[in-house]
Parts: C-alpha cells; structure tokens; sequence
C-alpha cells in the first residue's frame, strides 16, 4: 500500500497543513498579538488547553491520513473500467473486521476521554489561593464593567490585571454575571471563553505570564450590536497594576476650567445612567466614567478614545455603533464642547 | 433495459391522466394524497428554500468578505443570518429529507402508498404553511425597528433576548409560531413513515430485508418524534412568557435563561443526526449500486445507526461546555459525545469496504457520495476536537464551530441530497439529469465548499467568534474572510448549474426507463415516473436486493444472507 503513486497528494495536503499550523503558532510567539489566536497561549489555562489541542490534533491527524489513504486507495484502485459489465465478488461482511474497528476506535476514545478529563479537572477544581485578585464582570448589551470589590474600583470595557510569576503566583478570578441577556468572555490567549448567563453567576481565572495587551470580545450572540462589544485586558507589571489601582481609588478630578462642561453632564440625561465618583452623577445603566481618560478606547472598543471621537459619540452614538443603547443627546453645540472639554479632565 | 427481466413493474395503464387544464392540473397538486406527489411537493418546497437561504448566506457572506463592511446594516445581518439558519434547517433540511423518504419508502418496501395518506397530506401542507408564515414577518413583523421585522435572535434564540423586553413586537413570535406549525407538521410525517415500515412492508420484506434507507428513515422518524416535542414545548413556553407573563425564561422576574438552553439543546442535537442519518442513509444506497457490491456488514450497518439514534439524546450538552457547568457534567457529556464517534467511525469503515473489490461506476451520484465520506471523515474528527470540553472552551462559537457544522449540513447532507436528486430523479421525472452538468456542479461545488469552510477552520483558531456583523481590520481576519467569501460564490455557481440541469434535463433529458442505474431495490422494478398504485401486483421478495436475485438467477442474494 505505501508504493501506490495516490498517496501523494494527501502527504503534500498534509505536509501543507503541517506547515500551515507550524506557521501559525510560530508567527505568533509569545506575548500578547493583535490577532487573538487560541495557538498563541500567553496564560494559564490557555496553555494547558493548547498543549491537549495539540495532542488531539496528533491522534486525529493519525486517523485522518489512515482513513483517508484506505479511502483513497480504494477509490483508485478499485475504479471500474468503461464497459467491464462483469459484476465483482459480492462479499456482505465480516465480523473479525467490524469488531476490530469498533474495538479500535474505542480504546482511541479511552484515551481521549482520561487526558481530557485532567484537564477539565485541572482548571475547574482548583481552589483559590489567598493572593488571587477578585473581579466581577457584568455583561451588558453592548458593554463590559469590571468591579474590584476589595480594592473599590468600577471600570469598563478594559480590564487591567497583575501579570503572576511561578514564585508569586496571583491568579485573577473572574465572576461573571449578566445585567440582561447572555454574554460570553472570551479573551482566546488568556482562557477559553465562559458565558455570562442571567440567574447563573459563573466563575472563570487567569494566570497570565506575559505584560501587555490582549484582544478578545462577546462571543454570545446578545443582540444588535454583538460585533462591538470588545474586550481589552491589560495585563500589568507589579509596579504598572500598583500605579493603575492607585489612579482608580482617586475620585474624579475637578478642574475649574471644565466646571462649564460638568455643569451640562450634572444637569443634562448623562448623570441618569452614567457615574462620576465625586459629583452628583450615579447613573448605573451605562459605564462608569470617573477615569474616562485611562481608557484606550470608548464604544467598548470600537473606536480610539480621542476628543474628537469622543465629541461624535455623544453628539449621535450610531456614528460608530448603531444601535448602542445610550441615545443621541441632543445637546447643543456649546454644550457638546464643554461637554467633551469636561470629560477629557478625567484622568 | 433490466425492466423486461423484472415483472413487477407492470403498467396497469396511463400513470397520471395527462389531459386537462392548468387549473385541473393544479388543483390534482393541492388535493393530492399520492405519496409521491407529496414527496415531490416536499421536495420542491425544500429546494425553493434551499435557494432563499442560500441567497441569504451569500448575503451574509459578502458583508463579511471585507472588515466593517456596510453592505447590510446590523440589525438586517442580524435577521439574515437568524433566517439562514432557521430556513436551512427547518424549510430546506427537512422537507427535502422527508419528501425524500416520502417519496422512496413505500416504493422501496413494495407498498401502494403510505399508511395513512391524508394525514400526510395535511403534514406537508402544515409544513408549507409554516414556512410561509416565517418569512411573511418580513412584511409583517412589527419589531423593534418598525415595520417588516423578520426574528433576529438567532437561530438558537438563546432567552431572554427573545423575551418581551429584549425583542419587542411580533418578530419572535412569528419565530415562534411558525416552528410550532411546522413542527406539527414534521411530527406527522414521522409518524406516518413509522407506521408505514412497521405495517405496510410486502411479501417477505421482513425488518431485516428493509433496504438500509427505509431503516434509517425508520430510525430517523422514531428520533423526530422524541426531539421535535421538546422544541415546541419550549416555544410553547416562549409564548407563555411572551404574552401571559409567565417567567419559564424571564429572567428579571426569576426566571430561567438556562433552562432555553437545555430544552434547545435537548431538541437541537438530535435535530442534527434527524438531519444526518438520512445523508447516511442516502450514501447506503448510492455506494454499492455505483460499487456493484452488496453493502459491507448490513447488520453492523443497522446497529450503529441505531446506536447513534440513543446516544444523540445524550449528548446534548456538548453544545453547552461554556455555560459554566461541574466538572462531572463536562466529563459526562465528553464521553458520551466522543461515543458518536465510535459508530460513525463504524459507517465509514463500512463504506469504504463496501467500494473496496468493487468495481466502481464514476456516475455524479456517486462522485458526490465519494466526497461525502471524505467530508463526513473531516466533520467526525473536528467534532472529536470539539467534544474535547477544555478545547471547546475555546472553539465553542468561534468560526471553527461554524466550519464544523458547516462540513456535517452542507459537506455531508447537502452533498447527499445531491447524491439523491442525480440518483433518483430519473425515477421521479423519466428523464436523466445531464452528466457534463452534473459533473461541473459536482467539481465547482465541490471546490467551493473546501475553500469555504476549510479555510473558516483557521479564522476560528484565529479568534473570530460567531453571529458578528463585522469585525475590526487589524485582526488579521481580513484576507482569510475574503478567501472564505470567495469560495462561497463558487458554490453558489455551482448550485445554480445544479438548478438549470433540474430544468433542462426536464424537457431535453436522456430518456431514463425503468431502471437506468441497474440497480437492486424495489423502486426501480417500477416505470419511471412510476405510476400512481406504485406495482400493478404485490411484490414478494426474499432478499435485501430482490432486483439483484431477479438479475441473477443462478447466484441469488438468498443463499447468503442468514
């Protein structure tokens, strides 16, 4: 069987594809990318997940080339001629050969299901260790807020946690609630995704090992603007998440300059649904703005978080996301500038 | 032609009377009770849907073959790819799947129709009527965006986004409703093609005689009326929430979004071997025909469909490793999952061995069954990847997830169907579909299919979740989308040959006679199209290939088989 000319094309296929994969996982060394792909692990349980993909992807690569050339070859070989008319043996089975490949396949089941089951036990029972760090992520359409309820901290859209070490290792344990419909947290270097589901609080943990940032997003469809709900998670140095926290434990700042702009947001509809720590704003519907400007991004993600941008977002948020609950404001042009002028105060 | 060695085909006179006007022509179509004038009806009604949905995936496709993409706006995809997938499954999966087994079982089986024919006609037209009322939400529908609303929740509807305060208006509840009817529908066609294997067989077809397709459509039948049940119960439900403020699913009133879940799941797996035994089923036919061979292990044949019948209800959480469960539930539903794959692995052992010594016939039909254990092979072992719980923590509604289910509805099922209208259609209509045709759309599908839903493999592993309108251009999804885009145009080149062959091949076909593939069961003792009372005399046969024994005096399949 190894000397037929038709196995070719399927060790080129698969030679391609081993390529392809290597490719792939090469080209995304460790660290964090731009392109989110669960072959580029850069914490725990990502890791663990990616070494039993590859192990899978070892035994079911095995089978496919079997069955596949046996497939092949007899496609090949056996091909009829134009007019042979002559009927071929007819054999109707054989219960040596349906037992083997029954028996097979079953003892490749068996191993499948104990290495998976590790794992699956490895990343769900594990307990949480004091040093880990809390967090409360609250699906909404379309947005993310993140609480640290120890150290009092609200945010949204971009979740900044410690990086951990082997020596001090510090785990974020994620739990996961929804304020409406079904989500689903998928940030694919750090973890696999877990769903965020109304009455069923859920709980997933990271351990990253590398600083920088990680792309993910909802991965549950939740309505109109599903595609738009980015998720950022910065993962900081010790000194970085320090810094980070101190900043967000500041109320907001006051500066007199923007006192204008902070007028119109206390008595205009934004103070209805959003917060700013500090002043008469405690909206909850939408997300928390004390420290707007440590964000990147606003529109969960969708867009950089500039003047400008920010200036078309309040004047109509379907300029980025139709369909984004927060309404198109109304305000006038005056308002809008101080508006925007305040906001960009809040460091 | 073999149909002068075979009597049983006897014509008792003229099959339909073929004067009359347009209206009397019509109307013998909507009052019908003829099983195969309801198998072609179905048949129709699917394919016609077939091409709705197909169109809206091309839509779907196009928005996506370039990052932030205004093609269609969000709230249009949203509805687009919430009709793609309901429409595929319930108005062209189905109804083609049982106008098939309409159409072939009593002809196979040596019956005159099928058990009870006026309920069958009531299931096929409550079946069209559903289907109709679906797609009327998109003129009548007044939902969130105003009039002309169709659902837009997705096909799975996961709750509360389809309870009243997440999807105002009527659009879900056309969702709802439509299902409902046409889930009636299915449910008594199931049980008629239940009754009519167990009651209505000939002279000597004893279960273990049936043809490998009516057995499965038998197993098929049984699994409709465990799994359509749950579906229209939690519609039911949806309804109750919807309009009586009862609080199944709403969640700020208490309810549970999770028990949707279950109850969909409970439903939709199934649903997918409902959807894929009859692929099977198809391939059991067409491949030993084409390889001059007697099915390889009949009985294994049997059993493992039947086991794939009592392990699809247990699997059903595999669709929901993600919403947080113990780990004893994950490690249960890996399992049982993974089990599938020992049966499936069973048919394809089957398969090949039955192509292994033959002397194989390179006929469309079974070009497209040569791919469709290619592709079935692929789709058993991406769902292997995916009953691995921490890895479809991962791939859990990522594009690989699609390309996975994509391989099993479109490289296993549709590639089947089409397998099945080559192979049949000259019983039904007299007349061959063109070859050259056939094989353009075979290679051109065929090509398109892999450059589509292998490459949404690796965009999948790249990060790219499912249900998104568009997505941002520095993801690095931008070029495999347009592959992927491309590759979907190819396929639907390929289907509109596919569809003009139907036509042509109408009017200009080879005439087929009775039995042009010499063949080996029943159905093709009869004239094509074969007439309305089927077989002038009962037929008696002793044998799983009574044509095969008439063929081959002196070397009968009796002998053999114990």
């Amino acid at each position: 069987m190894q000397h037929q000319p038709s196995f070719s094309p399927i060790r080129c296929a698969l030679a391609l594809a081993v390529f392809l994969f290597a490719a792939a996982s090469s080209a995304f060394a460790d660290g964090p990318q731009a392109t989110p792909s669960i072959f580029a692990p850069a914490a725990s349980p990502a890791h663990e997940i990616y070494s039993l993909s590859l192990f899978v992807l070892a035994i079911t690569g095995a089978i496919f080339v079997a069955v596949a050339s046996l497939l092949v070859y007899a496609v090949v070989r056996f091909r009829g001629g134009k007019e042979a008319r002559h009927e071929p043996p007819q054999i109707y089975g054989s219960m040596q050969v349906e037992l083997a490949w029954t028996v097979i396949p079953i003892i490749i089941v068996l191993v499948l299901f104990l290495t998976t089951t590790r794992v699956i036990f490895a990343v769900q029972n594990g307990a949480e260790p004091e040093s880990a760090l809390d967090v409360v992520v609250i699906g909404h359409q379309f947005w993310w807020e993140f609480r640290y309820p120890k150290l009092g901290i609200v945010t949204a859209n971009e979740l900044h946690i410690p990086v951990s070490s082997k020596l001090e290792p510090q785990p974020t344990f994620l739990r996961l609630i929804s304020a409406d419909v079904d989500h689903s947290f998928w940030v694919p270097q750090l973890s696999g995704k877990t769903d965020l589901i109304p009455n069923h609080p859920n709980q997933m943990w990271i351990e990253p090992e590398t600083p920088g940032l990680y792309l993910g997003q909802c991965a549950q469809f939740c309505g109109m603007e599903h595609a738009k709900m980015l998720i950022r998670v910065y993962v900081d140095t010790d000194q970085q998440f320090a810094a980070w926290v101190k900043e967000q434990q500041q109320p907001a700042a006051d500066v007199a300059a923007a006192a204008a702009g902070r007028q119109v947001f206390e008595t205009e509809a934004c103070m209805n649904c959003h917060t700013i720590a500090g002043t008469a704003a405690r909206g909850t519907v939408g997300p928390d703005l004390t420290h707007l400007m440590s964000r990147a991004t606003i529109a969960s993600g969708t867009v950089l978080n500039t003047p400008q941008n920010l200036h078309a977002w309040i004047q109509d948020p379907n300029n980025f996301k139709p369909g984004a609950l927060m309404p198109a404001m109304q305000l006038t042009d005056q308002q809008l500038d101080q508006v925007v002028a305040y906001l960009t105060t809040l460091h | 032609m073999a149909d002068q060695t075979v009597p049983l085909g006897n014509s008792l006179g003229a099959a339909y009377p073929s004067s009359g006007t347009f209206l009397e022509w019509l109307h013998s179509w909507v009052v019908t009770v003829d099983h195969k004038k309801l198998g072609i009806l179905y048949i129709a009604y699917g394919l016609f849907f077939l091409l709705v949905a197909g169109a809206e995936a091309m839509v779907i496709r196009y928005q996506l073959a370039f990052p932030n993409n205004h093609f269609v706006s969000p709230e249009a995809y949203n509805q687009i790819f919430t009709m793609h997938g309901t429409t595929m499954v319930f108005l062209a999966g189905m109804p083609i799947i049982f106008g098939l087994a309409n159409y072939m079982v009593p002809l196979m089986i040596g019956a005159r129709d099928m058990a009870f024919p006026r309920l069958n006609a009531f299931s096929f037209w409550l079946t069209a009527f559903g289907g109709l009322l679906l797609y009327f939400s998109f003129i009548g529908g007044f939902g969130l965006y105003g009039m002309g609303n169709a659902p837009d929740a997705g096909w799975f509807a996961y709750a509360p986004l389809t309870g009243s305060a997440f999807s105002p208006g009527h659009s879900m509840d056309y969702w709802a409703l439509a299902l409902i009817v046409a889930g009636f529908g299915t449910l008594g066609t199931a049980i008629n093609i239940v009754a009519t294997t167990l009651s209505m067989r000939c002279r000597g077809m004893t279960l273990t005689r049936m043809p490998l397709f009516v057995w499965l459509m038998l197993i098929v039948s049984a699994m409709t009326l465990l799994t359509i049940t749950p579906l229209t119960a939690a519609q039911v439900m949806l309804l109750l929430d919807r309009y009586l403020g009862a609080h199944f699913f709403d969640a700020q009133a208490g309810g549970a979004p999770m028990l949707w879940i279950h109850f969909f799941w409970i439903f939709g797996h199934p649903e997918v071997y409902v959807l894929v035994l009859p692929a099977f089923a198809i391939a059991n036919e067409v491949i030993p025909v084409f390889s001059r061979k007697a099915i390889f292990g009949y009985p294994a044949m049997v059993a493992a469909s039947a086991g794939i019948g009592f392990v699809s209800f247990t699997v059903w959480a595999h669709h929901m490793f993600t919403v947080g469960m113990s780990w004893v539930g994950n490690t249960f539903f890996v399992l049982s999952t993974m089990v599938v794959g020992i049966f499936t692995g069973i048919k394809i052992f089957n398969w090949i061995a039955t192509m292994w010594g033959g002397s194989i016939v390179f006929a469309t039909p079974m070009l497209f069954c040569i791919a469709f254990v290619f592709q079935m092979l692929l789709a058993g072992l991406t769902g292997i990847m995916l009953s691995v719980a921490p890895w479809d923590w991962q791939l859990h509604n990522s594009y690989f997830l699609i390309a996975h289910f994509h391989y099993v509805l479109v490289g296993v099922i549709v590639i089947a169907i089409f397998a099945a209208f080559y192979y049949w259609y000259p019983k039904a209509t007299g007349r061959m579909l063109s070859e050259r045709l056939g094989k353009w759309h075979f290679w051109l599908f065929v090509i398109g299919f892999h450059v589509t839903f292998d490459t949404m493999h690796f965009v999948g592993i790249l990060g790219m979740p499912r249900s998104i309108y568009t997505y941002q251009a520095d993801r690095g999804w931008n070029t495999l989308n347009l592959v992927i885009s491309l590759g979907a145009f190819l396929q639907g080149i390929a289907v509109a040959i596919f569809v003009w062959n139907l036509i042509y091949s109408y009017f200009r076909g080879q005439e087929a006679g009775s039995d042009p593939w010499d063949a080996w069961t029943l159905e093709w003792a009869t004239p094509s199209p074969p007439p309305a009372y089927n077989f002038a005399t009962e037929p008696e046969v002793r044998s799983r290939r009574p044509l095969w024994d008439l063929k081959h005096p002196s070397d009968p399949d009796w002998k053999y088989e114990a």
